[in-house]
């Protein structure tokens, strides 16, 4: 169903575009995980640890790294999916032109999430890395979480683009930062465990795909994947990226094939 | 190379597109003439196989739009109405990036990049931001872009609008030139110069339909005379002017706000005569028929409104 060939030029256009900031992007990529870890994970852990021990039996910067790790994929993913796209649809009417080639709305489609999937990884991999040298991570299935990031980054992001092709500008677009990813990223589990919530937050937390990708991450992290909730925040996300592809096709073709 | 019957284009209740015939042969210059909101664009879209055909039938290159899109657009180049050029990129990338789109080898690409930039006149720029181009020069970074794909049909979507003189008439030139190679070309326009110097035949639209259509040539000769004669009066003696007065010295006679249209065999004869019965307009133009004078008389009002 998904031809990879005709998507590689809309990948290839990511890539060109990339070159124009690649310093700057990889900067922040390796910047942003050193901040959260050091402050957060070293400073605030040292605080916590000093006074409650442990969480779940860890360490705080080990608690924290992984959820941090997922979130992290999360925001990449929405902040490519929101402005990017709509400077294509929109303000530079890019897709426009291309689809004037040979290429399909669904190659336009597989070849952002194509890019996407490269940037999540590259994220991904950045923070592990930092990760790591902050000491967490050390279970050999630990690098496993970069998959299930980059998979997390996708379940959101899949959404966020259907809902991008459904949008006239970029009011929406602040509204969903600041009601929906901001929230989520301190709620979904990644700073505390989600059971100190009230039951509905809870609720709420579970019915987004990011907490499973911290439940999941975190597990990876601490050597403790092998159970049945694993395969049921697998199933989850890859859910949540399923019903986006179904949905973006839809909204990216009514907005693009008149 | 083209070919439309009964071609329908509905957007819910409007009807942008109504029921119209066409067919485009290899190596002519097609042109589609008509006011804003005539059906135009919306009827190149349809050829360039990126809006679904609501009713009738379209065949581009021998092939269905509604099934092989992708196989006709591999063989079309388009030109669209706003220049959709990747900002963030220069010059060159955007024609690579391009290219990369109808499987293009990268070698190859840079060579036609090279030929198309000289092409357009815009060889010394292939590194430079497209933001700083002018508008002229975006609109021509379009057109070698719409060419990479050595096209055999080219459509361009008001090639020329808001450019200045000099850009539209180095424009014309690469168009006349393409059209020497023997490029089909499939074009709309507001302007009847740009339709009388470049297009074989021309369809002219309104409304959603093909209200004439023939040679530049042809649609004078049937709907207008050989020439006109353009009189402009003082604001004072203007309101006291009927289209009877000049009845009597013309074919057909155009009351427009700011000039008098008389459509005339002999210009100069005309103006003789009006002379004689003692009419002193404040200026006097004679010319030749255009195509703006086609399609005031059939649309009853000017094509830039």
């Amino acid at each position: 169903m998904i031809a990879l060939r005709p998507a590689l030029p809309i990948a290839a256009y990511n890539f060109a575009t990339f070159r124009q900031n690649w310093k700057g992007a990889t900067f922040l990529y390796v910047i942003s995980p050193l901040l959260f870890l050091g402050s957060m994970g070293v400073g605030l852990g040292g605080l916590v640890g000093r006074s409650r021990g442990a969480i779940d039996g860890v360490s705080y910067l080990q608690f924290l790294a992984p959820g941090l790790l997922a979130t992290t994929a999360m925001q990449t993913a929405t902040a490519d999916m929101t402005y990017p796209i709509m400077t294509r649809l929109l303000w530079n009417r890019t897709y426009e032109a291309l689809l004037n080639t040979p290429a399909r709305v669904r190659d336009v489609i597989t070849g952002e999430l194509l890019w996407l999937t490269l940037r999540l990884l590259a994220v991904s991999a950045l923070f592990y890395a930092v990760a790591v040298c902050f000491g967490a991570g050390r279970s050999p299935e630990a690098v496993l979480a970069i998959p299930v990031a980059v998979l997390t980054g996708l379940a959101f992001g899949v959404p966020v683009l259907a809902y991008t092709a459904t949008t006239r500008g970029d009011n929406g677009f602040n509204v969903l930062n600041r009601f929906v990813v901001l929230p989520l990223f301190l709620l979904s589990g990644s700073f505390f465990p989600l059971t100190q919530l009230p039951l509905f937050l809870q609720a709420i937390a579970w019915a987004l795909p990011v907490t499973h990708g911290v439940e999941l991450c975190r597990a990876l992290f601490l050597g403790r994947a092998g159970s049945a909730a694993s395969v049921g925040h697998l199933v989850a996300l890859l859910a949540f990226v399923t019903a986006g592809l179904f949905a973006a096709q839809r909204t990216m073709t009514r907005r693009l094939v008149v | 190379m083209i070919e439309a019957r009964q071609l329908s284009k509905r957007f819910g209740e409007r009807i942008a597109v109504d029921a119209i015939d066409f067919s485009v042969g290899r190596g002519e210059v097609f042109g589609f003439l008509g006011p804003n909101g005539a059906g135009k664009t919306t009827t190149m879209r349809m050829i360039g196989c990126v809006s679904p055909v609501t009713s009738g039938q379209l065949r581009v290159l021998g092939m269905d739009p509604a099934t092989e899109g992708p196989s006709i657009r591999a063989r079309l180049g388009v030109v669209p109405q706003a220049d959709t050029l990747d900002t963030e990129l220069s010059v060159g990338d955007n024609l690579l990036v391009y290219a990369r789109f109808f499987d293009i080898p990268r070698r190859e690409a840079l060579r036609r990049i090279d030929e198309l930039l000289e092409f357009v006149q815009l060889g010394d720029r292939v590194r430079e931001q497209v933001d700083s181009l002018s508008g002229g020069m975006k609109r021509r970074l379009t057109i070698a872009r719409g060419l990479i794909n050595n096209p055999d049909i080219v459509l361009l979507d008001e090639p020329t609008t808001g450019l200045d003189p000099q850009a539209r008439h180095l424009l014309w030139d690469r168009l006349y030139r393409l059209k020497q190679r023997g490029t089909t070309l499939v074009l709309t326009t507001h302007y009847m110069d740009e339709a009388e110097q470049l297009c074989d035949r021309l369809v002219v639209m309104d409304h959603a339909r093909i209200v004439a259509r023939g040679t530049p040539a042809e649609l004078i000769a049937q709907y207008s005379t050989r020439e006109v004669v353009e009189l402009r009066f003082a604001d004072e003696a203007r309101d006291s002017l009927a289209a009877s007065t000049f009845s009597d010295f013309a074919e057909r006679v155009e009351m427009l706000p700011d000039r008098v249209l008389l459509y005339t065999r002999d210009g100069e004869g005309t103006v003789e005569a009006l002379h004689r019965r003692g009419v002193a307009p404040a200026s006097v133009l004679v010319r030749r028929s255009t195509l703006e004078d086609v399609f005031l008389r059939l649309t009853g009002r000017s094509l830039i409104e």
